[in-house]
């Protein structure tokens, strides 16, 4: 069900772990739903030499973090606002559509690691909205009607 | 890479032996039963012999088996069929909250047509407290369907009793069996059983095969309308192989059933208590004796039970888990939750379900592997970062 790239991504993860002392740190998801991402960036004259996370989370979970780390690491900051989860999702090849929310996942706690950084930098990034209290209340789409399923 | 297989409540492999009984049956005898001609008849034979094997192994009488493709419809048959034939009487069906889908989502069918449903609170272990079922009845109550043990937990109900109460207020009591057969002995008769079903590739018996038992002089409505098969009740040419099969499966899963079953469960012992001892933050979910000798389920805190399955099956062991994420929709086992585990461990469960061909050598492996698999995802998950933060 998983393509090659997220499964090396889920048994090879890159960059997990923490950041001592990290410019941003942003931590989206909760346990409830089953998955949870924590993003460590470390940024210096605007542009991310570093990116660490920790998820709780499916194989899909494990390795969009570890994908979305990677595509970071070396943007400047507007660079690194344009990764979408569909990019995350798209560099690993596809993910299967019940799945694709694990991909927001990624792509919100970039964002919510981003705007740590920009409150306690006490900067505005264009562009960047506040992070979500719970990104499953507003968008955990299901991918077929249940009402069908029945 | 050995494959250790450890998800026999899901499917199991068929046995040689009942495929060497299924062959003949594609081939050369490959007649209808309903025809008259002798290749024919042969096969109406062997459809009857069948018959009367599955009856026996159940204590009923062959007259009281049906055919079906398999678990899923016999719990379709029995419920609609039920319901449809008492309506006059009724409206009212109870059963629990940790069936089967084959049984929950037709009960939310008929729901939705017109009938009222009583779903059952269960123990902490899974079991429903049959004082729970007496005190749900009602003057319409047509119909009561309550499984005998749980697919994910491996729980085994009070079967008997349940059955009697039902008996007592004149009311059809159906049960899901296709987790139970094979593994616990049953006697339909003894057990106040009306309907009962069963499934053949639970117990290394073919796919698509399956049983609805029926009382003698219970009424039920057909689900499958057609020909004159299954003496007009359940129309569609007999799936002769797959009968064959299943009374094959049947027959070999009663040999020799005590020793099997010690065996079994003296292995699901040492694999449940070799987790718990091995994995900190673990609990068995479920009944610790009231079980299948075949089920185990634990749960794992701070882990995904997806992302374990998969490192398991780096490892060459295949296994199942209540996690949201292995079963498509968002909320993890509605089993897990029904026993007031909470989400948090319900996503990290693992179910590991032994089969006659699991050894001991597979067990010890198990045990050797998952200790650091669950220490792969934890290292990796921010919520163990609490917990070794805490115990500092």
């Amino acid at each position: 069900m998983y393509s090659e790239k997220v499964m090396d991504h889920f048994m090879n993860p890159r960059n997990v772990g923490e950041i001592e002392d990290a410019s941003g740190v942003g931590t989206v998801g909760n346990a409830k739903c089953g998955d949870i991402m924590k993003v460590y960036l470390q940024i210096e004259d605007n542009i991310i030499k570093d990116a660490k996370f920790k998820t709780f989370g499916c194989g899909a979970a494990v390795a969009t973090s570890s994908m979305a780390t990677e595509l970071v690491i070396g943007k400047t900051i507007e660079e690194a606002l344009k990764i979408t989860n569909k990019s995350v999702a798209e560099a690993l090849d596809g993910l299967p559509p019940v799945k694709m929310h694990c991909s927001l996942l990624a792509e919100e706690s970039l964002h919510a690691a981003l705007w740590d950084y920009a409150q306690k930098n006490n900067i505005t990034i264009e562009g960047l909205k506040p992070p979500v209290e719970d990104v499953h209340d507003h968008d955990h789409a299901h991918d077929f009607d249940e009402e069908d399923a029945n | 890479m050995e494959k250790i297989y450890l998800d026999n409540a899901a499917t199991t492999p068929v046995r040689k032996e009942v495929v060497e009984a299924m062959l003949p049956y594609f081939t050369e005898s490959f007649g209808n039963p309903s025809s008259v001609y002798q290749i024919a008849q042969m096969n109406k034979k062997a459809v009857d012999d069948a018959r009367e094997t599955i009856a026996n192994a159940i204590g009923a009488q062959a007259n009281e088996i049906f055919f079906t493709s398999g678990g899923s419809e016999a719990d379709n048959w029995a419920i609609k069929g039920i319901a449809n034939a008492h309506k006059a009487k009724g409206n009212h069906i109870i059963t629990t909250k940790v069936e089967h889908h084959a049984v929950l989502h037709t009960c939310e069918y008929l729901a939705k047509n017109g009938f009222e449903v009583t779903y059952l609170d269960v123990d902490e272990f899974g079991m429903v407290n049959p004082e729970d079922v007496e005190k749900a009845i009602k003057d319409t109550t047509i119909l009561i369907s309550i499984m005998y043990a749980n697919n994910e937990i491996g729980t085994i109900n009070p079967i008997k009793e349940i059955g009697a109460i039902a008996k007592a207020h004149k009311i059809p009591f159906h049960t899901d069996a296709v987790q139970a057969v094979g593994q616990v002995r049953i006697d339909v008769k003894d057990q106040n059983i009306d309907l009962l079903s069963l499934s053949a590739h639970k117990i290394n018996g073919p796919k698509g095969m399956g049983v609805l038992y029926i009382r003698r002089g219970l009424k039920i409505e057909n689900l499958i309308h057609g020909g004159a098969q299954e003496r007009g009740r359940r129309a569609g040419t007999e799936n002769v192989p797959g009968i064959v099969g299943l009374a094959k499966a049947m027959e070999l899963a009663y040999e020799d059933f005590d020793a099997k079953i010690e065996k079994m469960t003296k292995l699901r012992d040492k694999l449940i208590n070799g987790l718990l001892e091995s994995i900190p933050y673990t609990k068995l979910n479920g009944h610790p004796t009231m079980r299948l000798a075949n089920n185990s389920n634990i749960g794992v805190e701070y882990v995904e039970g997806e992302s374990l399955l998969l490192l398991l099956d780096m490892s060459g062991i295949a296994g199942s888990s209540g996690s949201a994420c292995t079963s498509g929709s968002l909320d993890p086992s509605h089993v897990l939750l029904a026993i007031g585990v909470p989400h948090e461990r319900a996503h990290g469960s693992i179910r590991l379900t032994l089969g006659s061909q699991n050894t001991e050598e597979e067990i010890d492996k198990v045990l050797e592997v998952m200790p650091g698999v669950v220490q792969r995802m934890r290292d990796m998950s921010p919520l163990w970062e609490q917990v070794v933060k805490n115990n500092k």
